[in-house]
């Protein structure tokens, strides 16, 4: 994929980090609003696509390094499963949440009923989210990136 | 007829008397009787889990399993996107 006009390019370098921060808002309010990790991974994946769009798959794979994606989506994976057999080391089952109520990161519990959110809560729920949140930036973003770079380079073959 | 196929004609049968009483026995359309676990879940979320949020705690608490799968599913579709079209270019 070339690179789009200059007008496209200012509009998302504009238009890139306000999408970036949505998806990372909707991912740390898991727990509290409507979406979590795999939804606001999908937003913040997006952004990153856009600039793959706008930009072109040559500049994008200049800026980043592939080793550092498969570490980010391999820390993802692992942070998840990780969590989950915390639950089996700290509480009593595999993805036992074993952070709620222990007045530690995230372990206060709310008035039952509807009433002011706060971030202090949901014990490993917040920690899960980060963690798919970050498995689903970075896997959405490794297809977009790779399905643009076979395309270009298959065409270049052609040639 | 051959025993085959009345074989096939009894396991049929059988098969759709099975499904005609089901269908009988189903609970009028919007008027689910069995709402104790919805009633548990809207009632014990915030104490239990701490979440506001009782979808996310559902996806990420009660149904931590069905979490996992998606997530593998996720890593499946990226490892046979990567495979394809490695593929592609070395050719």
């Amino acid at each position: 994929m070339t690179e789009m006009s200059k007008i496209v390019r200012t509009i998302t370098s504009i238009a890139f980090p306000f999408a970036m921060i949505y998806g990372l808002y909707v991912i740390a309010h898991g727990h509290l609003t409507p979406g979590g990790g795999f939804q606001g991974g999908a937003i913040a994946a997006s952004a990153c696509a856009m600039i793959l769009v706008a930009f072109g798959s040559k500049w994008t794979l200049n800026k980043i390094k592939e080793k550092g994606l498969s570490v980010f989506e391999s820390l993802g994976a692992i942070g998840f499963i990780a969590l989950a057999l915390l639950g089996l080391v700290f509480g009593v089952a595999f993805f036992n949440n074993f952070l709620t109520g222990s007045n530690f990161l995230f372990g206060t519990i709310p008035a039952t009923g509807s009433g002011l959110a706060d971030i202090n809560t949901g014990g490993v729920i917040p920690l899960m989210n980060f963690a798919v949140g970050l498995k689903v930036i970075v896997g959405l973003f490794v297809i977009v990136l790779v399905m643009a770079y076979a395309s270009t380079s298959f065409k270049e073959d052609k040639k | 007829m051959s025993t085959r196929n009345i074989a096939a004609v009894i396991v049929f049968s059988v098969v759709a008397v099975f499904f005609i009483f089901t269908a009988l026995l189903m609970h009028p359309f919007g008027m689910p009787d069995e709402s104790d676990m919805d009633d548990y879940i809207i009632g014990n979320t915030q104490e239990e889990t701490g979440a506001n949020n009782g979808v996310t705690a559902v996806v990420f608490d009660y149904r931590g399993f069905d979490t996992l799968g998606e997530a593998t599913v996720l890593f499946t579709a990226v490892a046979g996107v990567i495979m394809i079209f490695r593929r592609l270019k070395n050719d």
